[in-house]
């Protein structure tokens, strides 16, 4: 009997208000990319040890690195690796403005968000585009 | 701030006995990946389509194996603190949380001295 008000008293104790309770905003997506995008890089440096390694060793091992990195899989990975770098990136340097005590207003926070995803995009495209004018006849 | 005793007060270094250490080289090394990475996305852009021996030419070059060894060890540094702060706000129970913390900094080693490893090895041309 003890026990089971105690659980009862667990299950209803009042929680902190978690993301289920919040409407979603911007600023709210924006927080939880720059993390998811961070987590994505920290798994996606491995590839960049795997390259460089592969450079060092030899012809044979750069060729299947290389392989891996034409194929239509390996480029969804570069792609997002791409878009995760830029993102992380813009999304780091508006935490160190924050540092600075500023950009916390209503305007200019909206404002740094949707620069970072929008500047996040078109940087992303840019540099893809460019990678694939200045090496696209030598795969 | 007045709590706690006058010695910890001056120590500043708060109950995780490490201060706003782990606060500050997470910005000093945001802030060197900032130019870091920005040279390395080029870099790779410049080399990704060329052949072995133009790769290995490139990444040997004293410039270039430089900033790639400083982009290593700045990116890794900054992977581990990150991914320590992620895994303390989601991960409770103790056993699994020192097993991630503990993995986490082997990973982030291992990944950064293989890169650096193979930048050594492609400078010294062994």
């Amino acid at each position: 009997m003890a026990e089971a008000e105690t659980s009862d008293r667990k299950r209803n104790r009042p929680l902190s208000p978690h993301l289920g309770i919040y409407r979603p905003t911007l600023t709210m997506m924006m927080s939880i990319v720059h993390r998811a995008t961070g987590a994505g890089l920290y798994f996606g440096t491995p590839l960049v040890a795997w390259w460089l390694l592969a450079a060092a060793g030899g012809p044979n091992g750069y060729a299947k690195f290389q392989g891996f990195i034409g194929s239509i899989f390996g480029r969804v990975i570069l792609f997002g690796y791409t878009w995760s770098i830029i993102h992380h990136l813009l999304g780091g340097v508006r935490h160190l403005v924050w540092d600075t005590g500023r950009g916390f207003g209503p305007a200019e926070r909206e404002w740094l968000a949707a620069a970072n995803l929008f500047g996040s995009v078109v940087l992303t495209a840019l540099l893809w585009i460019l990678g694939y004018m200045t090496m696209g006849g030598q795969r | 701030m007045t709590r706690g005793t006058p010695l910890g007060r001056v120590r500043g270094l708060g109950s995780a006995r490490s201060g706003t250490e782990h606060f500050w080289r997470q910005r000093l090394t945001a802030l060197a990946n900032i130019p870091l990475t920005i040279a390395f996305v080029l870099l790779a852009m410049t080399m990704l389509g060329r052949n072995h021996a133009a790769v290995v030419q490139i990444l040997g070059s004293p410039l270039v194996a430089i900033v790639m060894l400083l982009f290593l060890v700045s990116v890794t540094y900054h992977m581990k603190i990150g991914m320590q702060v992620i895994i303390e706000d989601y991960v409770h129970g103790d056993g699994a949380k020192y097993a991630l913390l503990i993995g986490n900094i082997f990973f982030c080693v291992a990944v950064g001295l293989t890169g650096v490893y193979a930048i050594l090895k492609l400078s010294f041309g062994v």
